[in-house]
């Protein structure tokens, strides 16, 4: 697990990295990067569904986007897009192509519909935090200012 | 802050030329629909005009200025068609941080014209830091999902060549083109290495590649413009991630059924 949380890390920085994030965030990136994982694992092993560990990890991956957008005073989207990347169904894209040309129709449509569900999870987690008013995160900044 | 400054005429259509630039390299590079309109609009009240409106769409800036009493002052009219390109974030920060630092009065329109000048040739990392951050991505999520390390260390060659191809190739593809072929050519060279016995899961091998290809910028954008309300944009967002995602996937597809059919072994 400690293995696959670096591999994580060094993903997420890697694709920061890609989208161009300045040297400086790339720490924050790979840290939320690194914990979103983490906890997806750590509750799929308590015995969570894929589906609703994806859904609180990506909410623990948005929050802290947004607590370090509020810190470093920079978009949120520097973290969020690269802190997601470890949850995005890759595999189920692969695994949906594969089944379909090997005409494996009943199988195809299962992993395709996994990474929808996955998708769908995602999308729920982003928008449950970005709900949250912003309030919740400008102790930070109010005290900059 | 010196108001008087900009009620003439031309410089409130200065100060919209400006603000409309701005907006340009946020939208063009990945930003939120809210976070273009609001920076647009920041600048322009920062600067002293008072009537300005701005509709913002995922490829497109309409911007419209001019005080509807006083006629005489002229109008400003502007829209400018915006194209989806790769996205650069670091000019959005710096794009967010001179907003900023507008509204508080630091610079003259000269000023501000230059430093958007700047931030617009704002280059990302040099090619060999992105080829070799596509590898460790690469072999990252490889080891992520499951693959085995010498999996990732195929993957992280991959990648590399992955990246190559698309600095080499990928600005004269059309996106679905240049995702559809980076998918085939990632398949290719992955089953390649495999049948020579280098790399333990080809699957894992292949998955852990096409990440770099992820479109995670318009899918993010595309779920927070919806979340915000902007629904035309966050669609055509999340129709062009799926599209990429769709390409991505015929790529790897056609590769596997073309090797199958040759008689390759199973895979």
């Amino acid at each position: 697990m400690i293995g696959k949380t670096i591999g994580a890390i060094l993903g997420t920085v890697a694709f920061a990295l890609l989208f161009g994030v300045p040297k400086k965030y790339l720490p924050y990136c790979g840290l939320i990067g690194g914990a979103g994982w983490l906890a997806y694992e750590l509750l799929v092993e308590a015995g969570l569904s894929p589906v609703e560990a994806t859904v609180v990890a990506v909410i623990l991956v948005a929050f802290s986007s947004r607590y370090c957008a509020v810190f470093c005073e920079c978009p949120v989207t520097v973290f969020l897009i690269s802190g997601i990347f470890p949850l995005v169904p890759g595999a189920g894209i692969y695994r949906t192509a594969y089944y379909l040309v090997r005409n494996e129709k009943y199988l195809a449509l299962q992993s395709g519909y996994r990474a929808v569900c996955t998708v769908v999870a995602i999308v729920l987690g982003i928008v449950i935090v970005h709900e949250l008013p912003n309030r919740f995160f400008g102790i930070v900044k109010s005290r900059k200012k | 802050m010196d108001q008087e400054k900009h009620t003439s005429a031309q410089d409130v259509g200065r100060v919209l030329e400006l603000a409309t630039e701005a907006g340009h390299i946020l939208l063009e590079n990945g930003a939120e629909i809210y976070r273009v309109e609001e920076t647009m609009k920041r600048i322009s009240t920062a600067l002293g005009v008072e009537h300005d409106d701005f509709f913002v769409l995922s490829n497109g800036i309409f911007t419209t200025g001019g005080d509807p009493e006083h006629r005489n002052r002229g109008v400003f009219a502007k829209v400018k068609y915006i194209p989806v390109k790769g996205s650069q974030l670091n000019r959005v920060i710096a794009v967010n941080q001179l907003s900023r630092e507008i509204s508080e009065g630091k610079y003259t329109l000269d000023e501000i014209e230059a430093k958007l000048d700047e931030i617009r040739n704002l280059e990302g990392y040099p090619a060999w830091a992105q080829i070799i951050a596509s590898g460790f991505g690469s072999g990252g999520f490889c080891y992520l999902l499951g693959g085995t390390l010498l999996d990732s260390l195929m993957a992280f060659l991959t990648g590399l060549l992955l990246w190559v191809y698309m600095l080499r190739f990928g600005r004269r593809l059309s996106k679905l083109v240049r995702n559809l072929l980076g998918g085939a050519l990632v398949t290719l060279i992955c089953i390649v290495f495999y049948s020579f016995h280098a790399g333990d899961n080809l699957d894992y091998m292949i998955i852990g590649t096409i990440m770099p290809l992820v479109p995670g910028v318009s899918f993010t954008n595309g779920v927070r413009d919806i979340a915000g309300g902007d629904y035309l944009s966050g669609a055509v967002r999340l129709l062009d991630a799926m599209l990429i995602f769709l390409s991505i996937a015929i790529g790897v597809g056609t590769v596997i059924s073309l090797y199958g059919r040759m008689g390759g072994v199973a895979l």
